[in-house]
């Protein structure tokens, strides 16, 4: 048995859950450190809300063990774990007003504290979620966002060892969800509770995040910090998940320790650093090449670009949507294919937007071409 | 269309509104009305007989409301738990019960008691212990008025409850156990609570049945009356004003406690409807 690190609150060991022929979750192993903000990120059905499931108590693991604060809690039930859990859609309870909501978990206790500590106590997480004085309201009377952090203070308030998020913020609209998540982060560094969040928002997950998990079809496919995932994805499904990507399929030509030479598919022949040196590749092996739309450069006159190991080509503009903060353009290369590209307004200060039809510069760091393992 | 419509209601209503108006009627004969008056309803009131029946109704019907309400949750909350084909048998059940005609549970438990009590009065006599005094003789009367309506109405509390706890949010049992409640605790302070007004529904429901009915307490009362058997046996000696108050009490206490019952069911509805919003 692997022996789960002395800082980790959760610890899933080659935990398997089964219903019936269908797989949930296969073979997870992974740490949750204690105080860290962690996100399991993936589709719907990838196995991400059974995962936390399986730490709130609710779901049992078929094979494998969940560890909690070093003591393993297979078939302990949701009522005896030192977790809580903020649900979906927040599930409080319509006949309790929100003080008593909020108090619902240390009433629980045996023996039930005073009547005064809940009383304070219920004040003290209602400041923390800015809802002081709410106290007698009842649920109906508030909005989306208010129930939200009622939910929040609701399980706060147990001082719990997780804190687990079902997807809280799925329910709000744009602009509240990005507050949320501001206010969630805060509140994490604040309590110092380890968070846990299940989401299918890639850009919630990246935001909030120390580390995500990303999960496909009941695995684990790739955990790391938001910035190593969006940088160094390990494969194309990863790549495309996170944040917007160009692909273009070829076959290595040459590979050395410290550079790819690759063929695409269309003709092009492009030089790509090996970041990844426990990747030898054989040639004529196929690869995905991945660049990332914002690390295009796209200018009218050569003279601009950087030229610095930099990849220079033509491109004509096919198509051009502006999205505010910046512009994506449509660009065609003949050995390239079809490709996206975001130029930021600063770009455009004394130099106007490129125009549909017209034939402009493209370029790119070597750094900025990844090397994608076919998945 | 809207005097057709008018014309079904009033052949609805308009017998049940002659009865109301009879009742008020100061003189003897349905045939002429000779003027206002509540001397009837005193009349009602003052007899020892509908006195004694209205009693056994009144317990009757609060005895067996009490019951189909405690099993009807209790089975309604179990059935929650069974899936698949043994569901489907457990349903049909239930709604064959509530469409049985009453003269067919009516005569069936007859059949069924009065069988069961040549074979159990007997065996009483054969093992009964001395020390517990007489024998008792099992008979028709209020138990087994009380256990026929209570098996008929039950199936009517199984049915709103049941109705109830589907459409509560599961989520709200699983958010009770993830806040330290153990299940026996869920129970009473979110489940109970969730579910009373259809509980409290199913109760009035099933106490308006018994109280009103006729055709099952006919078969097993054994030798007690209630109300409509004692309305049906007055009948017969013709209809008198003192009926018709007896008719108008009965139609107005129903139908307030069938308003009531409407009204718990579409309150929670609101409540709910209100937090999804």
């Amino acid at each position: 048995m692997r022996v789960s690190s002395k800082d980790s609150v959760v610890s899933f060991q080659n935990v398997w859950k089964r219903y019936g022929e269908v797989i949930a979750a296969s073979n997870l192993n992974l740490d949750v450190q204690s105080g860290e903000f962690l996100s399991f990120l993936g589709p719907s059905g990838c196995g991400k809300t059974t995962t936390l499931r399986m730490i709130a108590g609710f779901d049992q693991p078929s094979e494998g063990d969940v560890i909690l604060k070093g003591k393993r809690v297979n078939g302990v039930p949701a009522f005896k774990r030192p977790v809580n859990m903020v649900f979906q859609h927040y599930a409080l309870f319509p006949h309790l007003n929100v003080a008593d909501n909020v108090a619902y978990g240390l009433k629980q206790r045996s023996p039930r504290p005073p009547s005064k500590e809940i009383e304070s106590r219920v004040s003290e997480s209602l400041e923390l979620v800015q809802l002081a004085g709410y106290q007698n309201r009842r649920i109906w009377e508030m909005s989306g966002g208010q129930q939200q952090r009622v939910a929040l203070a609701r399980a706060l308030i147990n001082k719990p060892e997780v804190l687990l998020l079902d997807e809280p913020l799925a329910a709000l609209d744009r602009k509240l969800r990005r507050e949320m998540q501001i206010e969630l982060q805060n509140l994490q560094r604040n309590v110092g509770i380890t968070f846990i969040l299940v989401t299918h928002d890639q850009e919630e997950a990246l935001s909030m995040s120390d580390r995500v998990c990303i999960m496909r079809e009941g695995e684990i496919i790739q955990v790391g910090s938001p910035r190593e995932l969006y940088d160094n994805p390990l494969n194309r499904y990863i790549a495309d998940f996170i944040g917007k990507s160009n692909f273009f399929d070829g076959v290595v030509q040459k590979s050395s320790a410290n550079d790819l030479e690759i063929r695409l598919n269309n003709g092009a022949q492009i030089v790509a650093a090996n970041s990844r040196q426990h990747n030898t590749y054989a040639s004529a092996a196929p690869v995905t090449i991945s660049i990332r739309p914002e690390q295009l450069m796209l200018s009218r006159r050569v003279s601009q670009l950087p030229d610095e190991k930099a990849i220079v080509i033509n491109a004509a503009v096919r198509n051009r949507i502006f999205l505010g903060e910046h512009t994506e353009y449509l660009l065609y290369n003949e050995q390239f294919g079809e490709f996206l590209a975001l130029s930021p307004r600063q770009n455009e200060i004394g130099e106007p937007p490129f125009e549909v039809n017209e034939d402009i510069h493209i370029s790119w760091n070597q750094e900025a071409t990844l090397v994608l393992n076919h998945d | 269309m809207r005097l057709y419509a008018i014309a079904i209601y009033l052949f609805l209503y308009s017998p049940i509104a002659i009865i109301v108006l009879f009742s008020f009627n100061a003189g003897r004969h349905a045939s002429d009305f000779t003027g206002l008056s509540v001397k009837w309803y005193g009349k009602v009131l003052s007899n020892p007989f509908a006195m004694e029946a209205l009693t056994t109704s009144l317990t009757v019907a609060l005895a067996s409301a009490i019951f189909a309400s405690v099993f009807g949750t209790m089975a309604a909350l179990g059935l929650q738990k069974v899936k698949g084909r043994v569901r489907v048998v457990y349903d049909a059940a239930i709604y064959v019960a509530i469409m049985i005609p009453g003269i067919v549970i009516g005569i069936a438990t007859l059949i069924a008691l009065v069988t069961a009590f040549k074979f159990l009065n007997p065996a009483l006599q054969e093992f009964w212990p001395s020390w517990l005094g007489n024998v008792p003789k099992l008979n028709m009367g209020y138990t087994s008025l009380i256990g026929a309506h209570t098996m008929f109405t039950m199936a009517l509390v199984i049915v709103i409850v049941r109705s109830r706890a589907a459409g509560m949010d599961r989520a709200l049992i699983e958010a009770s156990a993830d806040l330290y409640a153990t299940p026996w605790g869920t129970f009473w302070q979110i489940t109970f609570p969730q579910i009373f007004p259809a509980i409290l529904a199913g109760f009035l429901l099933s106490f308006t049945f018994s109280f009103d009915d006729f055709i099952i307490a006919f078969f097993v009362a054994g030798t007690e009356t209630t109300l409509p058997i004692y309305v049906f046996s007055s009948i017969r000696r013709g209809v008198t004003p003192e009926i018709n108050a007896i008719g108008t009490m009965v139609l107005l206490t129903s139908l307030a406690l069938l308003v009531a019952a409407q009204f718990l069911l579409r309150y929670r509805d609101r409540q709910s409807s209100k937090i999804n919003s």
